[in-house]
């Protein structure tokens, strides 16, 4: 992956949770956006770069978040500056900049695992509008499972197609690769069906326990109340 | 199918398909010669997801493909990833192609029976070219602060590469159709 194998527990801003982490960029994010001088967004930018220091990052990582954008920004520094004015341009640019290298810090110093909890967590009140966390935890794993897999196979399929001559061939290419995704998704569907303790429409045990708790109706699916009250 | 819940297969269908839009930063941009514009194949990801899985389960892919972008992992073509890419200038239509899949999915639903190549590259026209073009050039002129019609002017040159994918996508979807119909099994009942 992209980050360096530092220990997440090293400084204070690794360890602060990945909630507030979030939070922090929303608000800083959405308060950038109504800087206009580009002398305080230069600031703004000054303490992010700070962040990075105390977060023990050097400033060669702060660039490398940055690369990936950097001949789009400069193109753009250069055409505002002409149609507006070099103070505005770089107000735009810098803008840009302070709020791709403030949300690459969260990201930087946050396990993934952690942000996957934290967005789970902030799912929690949806659930009264029919999501739920722990299934948009299930398919965050099995995504992070799946892409290795899909990936190994995506290649393998561009080998073989570069050997039959079809390696420009975009249909030639994803087409099997669509077929595979589908073919592995049965499979593991009736996998997880098989080792799972709980049915599909029902919710794991944790949140069955609350369910019960509040005398909710769920036990009026007709042909389903028997099977369970047998089960358990 | 109870309309909100999803079943185990439902969300391994996610799953995949959000693997899949991973899997699609892999292959190699192609150039178009006459613009010079580097076309990845990414943004076939919204396209085969709605077209395949429909709306609900095509745009929840994507939406969770957006999530293991924002929780920090490389996906995106060229390696990137991380909550930045959402403020940078393209950070509109990565959002976009959940809105995109979602209403590609709608359309094929409403289409399914009588789908066809043409009326599947149409589909995916309406939602990966004009829904998501839509959202992408209000973010970009919103971030740089430029004229929507200059930015419009600026992204057009991304139209060409999006038409041949809407083409690519319309030819998987109908015979994938052939062979694992997914949509009908749920949308028509």
């Amino acid at each position: 992956m992209t980050r360096p194998r530092d220990p997440f527990a090293s400084t204070l801003i690794h360890r602060l949770p990945a909630g507030l982490k979030l939070g922090v960029l929303a608000v800083a994010g959405t308060g950038v956006l109504y800087l206009d001088d580009w002398r305080l967004i230069a600031l703004a930018m000054v303490v992010t770069l700070a962040l990075y220091r105390f977060a023990g990052l050097s400033m060669r990582q702060a660039y490398l978040q940055l690369k990936p954008m950097q001949w789009i920004l400069a193109l753009l520094f250069v055409a505002q500056g002409f149609m507006l004015s070099w103070g505005m341009a770089a107000a735009i640019v810098l803008r840009v900049a302070a709020l791709v290298l403030l949300a690459m810090l969260v990201t930087l110093t946050t396990r993934t695992d952690a942000l996957i909890a934290a967005v789970e967590r902030a799912l929690g009140p949806l659930r009264r509008f029919g999501v739920n966390p722990a299934k948009v935890g299930l398919a965050f794993s099995l995504a992070l499972r799946f892409i290795p897999v899909i990936g190994a196979q995506a290649q393998e399929i561009r080998d073989a197609q570069r050997a039959r001559g079809l390696g420009a061939n975009p249909i030639a290419l994803a087409l099997p690769l669509v077929l595979r995704t589908l073919r592995m998704a049965s499979d593991v569907a009736d996998a997880i069906e098989a080792r799972s303790p709980y049915d599909d429409d029902e919710l794991p045990p944790r949140f069955v326990e609350k369910a019960k708790s509040t005398q909710s109706r769920t036990t009026c699916k007709d042909n389903k109340a028997p099977l369970e009250t047998s089960s358990t | 199918m109870q309309g909100q819940q999803s079943s185990t297969r439902d969300i391994v269908y996610i799953a995949l398909f959000a693997g899949l839009t991973a899997a699609l930063s892999l292959f190699p941009p192609i150039t178009i010669p006459a613009i010079g514009v580097p076309i990845s194949a990414q943004s076939l990801g919204p396209m085969l997801a709605g077209s395949i899985l429909g709306a609900r389960r095509g745009g929840l892919a994507l939406l969770l493909f957006v999530g293991l972008v924002a929780v920090g992992l490389p996906l995106l073509s060229g390696g990137r990833g991380g909550l930045g890419v959402f403020f940078g200038p393209s950070g509109g239509y990565i959002i976009g192609w959940v809105v995109a899949a979602y209403v590609i999915g709608l359309l094929h639903e409403w289409g399914w029976r009588r789908l066809n190549v043409v009326s599947s590259f149409i589909y995916c026209v309406i939602g990966a070219i004009i829904v998501l073009y839509a959202i992408g050039i209000t973010w970009t002129s919103f971030v740089v602060d430029l004229s929507l019609l200059k930015t419009a002017m600026a992204s057009s040159l991304f139209v060409i590469g999006d038409v041949i994918k809407a083409g690519v996508a319309a030819a998987i979807a109908v015979s994938v159709k052939r062979s694992y119909p997914i949509i009908q099994k749920t949308a028509v009942a």
